[in-house]
């Protein structure tokens, strides 16, 4: 193939390098940065919102347009511009090659185009923050008609803004998604079985598997309200009177957009999610020198997440209106979900078992995750149960529930999974010492924040509200309460900016890496250069003899065999028979 | 080796947390003591779990930390344990969703002899109508809405003449009686929901949705909008008042029929309760009272603060005899002739920095009167401007 040839003379001048790169390894970096730094501004906006509810009325310039404003661009950014494109965009592009043992992602140009899309996505989003009338105040779910009415925030200029954005970013996630895909199941190397590949490119080759699903819905919908808002359409617009005055609306669903939103939203919660379960199992595995435990059951969990995650989504909607009956199927269906789930669980906590566990910074936080996903993932089970969600629904048991389970847990990983790799990527170790700090301020701080949040959202607060003022049923300890969640927001975001400080810092001045630091058996570490070079395995491409999780293995030399290590080396997978009884 | 420790201080942090909390569930005030029992049965499942694992976990990380000599054991998989572990999940599981599911299945089927009472809401303010003696609500219809037909009931229906309709914030409900609550919306999305009766639905411009629920205690509840439904979201207040028979039904007398509110064409009773003002007796500081209430009742306060506090709409603290700038440049002392032309036409003249939201609400004169002379009572501030003495 073409890349073959490449491989010893990859472009020389500057902008063919860094800004036009069609190397999937810089499309990574370039990835990540727009993420982290886009990143950064939602972690700004969620700290003006705790400006707000910590210290209601002390801050005049947040009124409760801008507040409404905060609130929706803090989660879409979030969800989608950071998390979406960081696990896929980012991990994606530079892990899927480099664990398959691929020369480069199969369409190199499609995935330089899809960056460059997903900037310009970027561009659009935070854009809106200048046009007259401001972004967006809807919530990040963009619920109509209140979206496209007077009364929300800009429902001008803004709302068609991030309505174009996400059809921007949804194209630019369809290139690579189609990348991702095709390079995991046509350019794996020699001996790289799907059942040899390491669970983080499954977890994210079944995430983009669910975002080329999902996203279509979330397309058509985002297109649809911009009819609606532009030329007077009524997908999703019944016959209304909005403040005074009746609309020419007529006739249509305000709760088809719900579930058209939701059919994306669900899977989009795995999404996040899958990527961020597989990159834990490698880091769990390699830190604590151990073989990830069962690990065919491992894929066969991520599988039929992946699958179910398709049918749960109206457990969003339990209170929405629809008809009411469908509440029994998505509880049930959404409570089986809790079982391939809880076994992942299970089999991260055995692998830890008799391990040699190595407290690194990337260890540190996989534990953490673990420690943070099972209260998110326990509290799904409030949520996901219809009759005890009803009183929960839209209070802050929920912001809660999904900040713990697809916010801090997947951040987590992302933490996890940068100061794992950064070594590969950079040829520098990320500074100890600051990663160490960096951890425990997020983990306890995350932790601060959040775990009150339950018992506020029992008591009944709702979320999305300016202000708490004179409610008869919350007591002044719940202001006090915010008022220190407040004060753990800004510490855990000031600590954030020791993590950037790290990346920066360390590209220069940080401990040289070597190729291998961690002692990990995975193909990334193998390569022939650290950073690897464009091709990334210098004239032969590696042959692979077993599986990535040949840790501690008896009478091996070592405590871990590489994957293209030659195979009398051993430490071969475990034979299929032994487990297909189980998992078929 | 800190992070068993951590592990295991926030174990004991989180159960400690649990039972000093001062925050739990309002106290129950409808029959759905089940959804609380769900609620405790899921607590204490779960919570079982969060302990369990996150000591585990901490024993594990510090049971086998590294130490220079030890290797970790090799055991990539162990098919019967992870059966087990597969099976325990599910029944653990079903444990949790049974009772769930029983409870819901109560939830979605209302009984018979309900009473009905309709909710309706508007940015930012709430409605009600009970069907009259005939037992039954006419029909509705958002082209029906008008300044003196603020439900958008249909004024050709029978059956909805004699419909009971209550505009304003504060709605009573008979004691230990179930309600089916029948919930429209007419612009957007909204959820009527008073936290101690658990039960809610979200309102749905197009459609009518509902839940039902049985008061069982005595007592005044706030009622909150729980779905986002723009700017004055977090100030769409209302109340419940749960009285006995006796009382509600005198209070449900006092309240105007639909046919009565179309019958005084030009001004509707629109104000709800006590708010009305009687125009001859009003001076003073009755004039201010009647103003307050009315302000509460049409729903001027979600969006105007009286505390200075910034809002939607201007605050009306200091407001009467200061001078707004208008969005063209032009500006105005605030005196009764200002507040009478922004109340009866609001998108005339906007004021600088405010945008065109305010619905334009029926009003009438004596009405106007109060409303202005509550807004001057809160107009002493360091604002007001010598020609303000009128």
């Amino acid at each position: 193939m073409a890349y073959a040839d490449d491989a010893h003379h990859g472009p020389q001048s500057f902008w063919t390098r860094y800004v036009w790169s069609q190397d999937h390894k810089v499309i990574a970096v370039q990835y990540t940065i727009i993420a982290i730094l886009v990143g950064l501004v939602g972690v700004a906006l969620s700290n003006l919102m705790r400006l707000q509810l910590g210290f209601p009325g002390k801050f005049d310039f947040i009124d409760a347009n801008r507040y409404y404003q905060f609130v929706t661009m803090h989660g879409m950014i979030m969800v989608i511009y950071l998390l979406t494109a960081l696990f896929l965009g980012g991990f994606g592009n530079y892990l899927i090659p480099l664990m398959v043992g691929a020369r480069d992602m199969v369409f190199p140009f499609l995935n330089m185009l899809s960056f460059w899309v997903y900037f310009l996505s970027v561009i659009v989003l935070l854009s809106s923050f200048f046009v007259p009338g401001g972004p967006t105040g809807a919530g990040w779910t963009l619920y109509p008609p209140q979206a496209i009415l007077p009364g929300t925030p800009g429902y001008d200029w803004g709302i068609i803004l991030m309505l174009v954005s996400l059809v921007i970013f949804i194209v630019a996630a369809t290139m690579g998604g189609l990348n991702y895909v095709t390079t995991v199941l046509q350019a794996r190397t020699e001996g790289m079985t799907l059942l040899r590949m390491p669970l983080a490119v499954w977890g994210i080759f079944m995430a983009t598997i669910l975002a080329l699903l999902a996203f279509p819905a979330l397309f058509v919908s985002g297109v649809m309200m911009l009819l609606d808002r532009t030329l007077g359409t009524s997908f999703f617009m019944p016959a209304m009177v909005s403040m005074g005055q009746q609309l020419d609306y007529k006739g249509g669903s305000p709760l088809l957009f719900q579930h058209l939103f939701w059919f994306f939203g669900h899977p989009e919660v795995y999404i996040v999610a899958l990527p961020a379960f597989g990159i834990v199992s490698d880091l769990v595995s390699v830190h604590s020198r151990k073989s990830i435990f069962g690990y065919r059951t491992m894929v066969w969990a991520i599988l039929a997440i992946g699958v179910l995650s398709m049918v749960v989504w109206a457990h969003h909607m339990f209170v929405s209106g629809m008809n009411p009956y469908f509440g029994f199927f998505f509880a049930t269906t959404t409570l089986i979900i809790a079982v391939p789930t809880a076994i992942k669980v299970y089999n991260w906590v055995i692998t830890l078992w008799r391990g040699d566990i190595h407290f690194t910074v990337p260890m540190l936080f996989a534990i953490a995750f673990i420690s943070t996903f099972v209260i998110g993932g326990l509290t799904g089970l409030f949520l996901g149960n219809v009759s005890v969600d009803i009183p929960l629904s839209n209070t802050y048991f929920v912001v809660a529930h999904f900040h713990m389970v697809m916010g801090v847990s997947p951040i987590l990983v992302v933490f996890g999974g940068i100061y794992h790799w950064y070594p590969k990527v950079t040829g520098r170790m990320l500074n100890d010492t600051l990663g160490q700090v960096h951890f425990w301020i997020t983990f306890i701080g995350t932790y601060a924040i959040f775990f009150p949040m339950h018992y506020l959202g029992v008591l009944g607060m709702p979320r999305r509200y300016y202000a708490y003022d004179n409610y008869s049923f919350i007591p002044e300890s719940a202001h006090t309460m915010n008022m220190y969640i407040s004060i753990a927001a800004f510490v855990v975001a000031a600590a954030q900016l020791l993590f950037v400080f790290n990346l920066a810092w360390s590209l220069r001045r940080g401990r040289a890496a070597g190729s291998n630091p961690w002692r990990a058996a995975s193909l990334e570490w193998q390569t022939p250069q650290t950073p690897p070079e464009h091709g990334n395995w210098g004239p032969h491409l590696p042959v692979v003899y077993r599986w990535a999780y040949a840790y501690s293995v008896p009478d091996a030399p070592e405590d871990f065999i590489a994957q293209n290590a030659p195979p009398e080396a051993g430490g071969h997978e475990p034979e299929p028979h032994a487990s297909q009884g189980v998992v078929a | 080796m800190a992070i068993a420790i951590a592990l295991v201080v926030l174990v004991v942090a989180s159960v400690l947390f649990h039972f000093l909390s001062p925050w739990w569930a309002t106290p129950l005030a409808s029959n759905w003591k089940q959804m609380d029992d769900t609620l405790t049965i899921t607590l204490v499942i779960t919570g079982l779990f969060f302990v369990v694992i996150n000591l585990l976990v901490g024993f594990i990380v510090w049971r086998y930390r590294h130490r220079d000599g030890h290797r970790a054991a090799y055991q990539p998989e162990n098919p019967t344990m992870e059966l087990w572990l597969v099976v325990l999940t599910a029944v653990g599981i079903m444990a949790l969703l049974a009772p769930g599911l029983i409870v819901y299945a109560d939830y979605v089927r209302p009984p018979r002899d309900a009473m009905v009472m309709e909710v309706v809401g508007q940015q930012w303010q709430w409605a009600f109508r009970f069907p009259g003696k005939s037992g039954r609500l006419g029909t509705s219809d958002a082209r029906f809405v008008t300044a003196s037909n603020p439900l958008g009931l249909n004024p050709d229906d029978p059956h909805g003449q004699d419909n009971v309709i209550v505009v304003g914030p504060e709605v009573h409900l008979p004691l230990n009686r179930p309600i089916k609550v029948l919930l429209r919306s007419k612009d957007v999305l909204h959820d009527f929901y008073v936290p101690p009766i658990r039960a809610r639905m979200n309102m749905v411009p197009g459609m009518v949705t509902s839940f039902w629920f049985t008061p069982t205690q005595v007592g005044k509840f706030d009622i909150l909008c729980a779905q986002l439904c723009g700017v004055g979201h977090y100030n769409m207040r209302g109340h419940v008042v749960v009285e006995n028979q006796a009382a509600f039904d005198a209070w449900l007398a006092k309240q105007p029929t639909f046919a009565l509110t179309m019958a005084k064409t030009a001004p509707p009773m629109a104000a709800g309760t006590a708010a009305t003002p009687e125009t001859s007796a009003a001076s003073g500081a009755d004039l201010v009272e009647q103003g307050r209430a009315l302000a509460q009742s049409k729903g001027c306060v979600a969006c105007h603060s009286v505390d200075g506090k910034p809002g939607v709409g201007p605050t009306w603290k200091g407001l009467f005899g200061s001078t707004q700038t208008f969005a063209d440049g032009s500006s105005a002392p605030v005196d009764d002739a200002f507040l009478k032309t922004e109340i009866s036409d609001p998108h005339a003249r906007l004021v600088k920095g405010f945008g065109p939201l305010m619905p334009q609400l029926p009003v009438t004169d004596a009405e106007l009167a109060a409303l202005s002379a509550y807004i001057r009572s809160l107009g002493t501030g360091a604002a007001a401007t010598p020609q303000a003495g009128k």
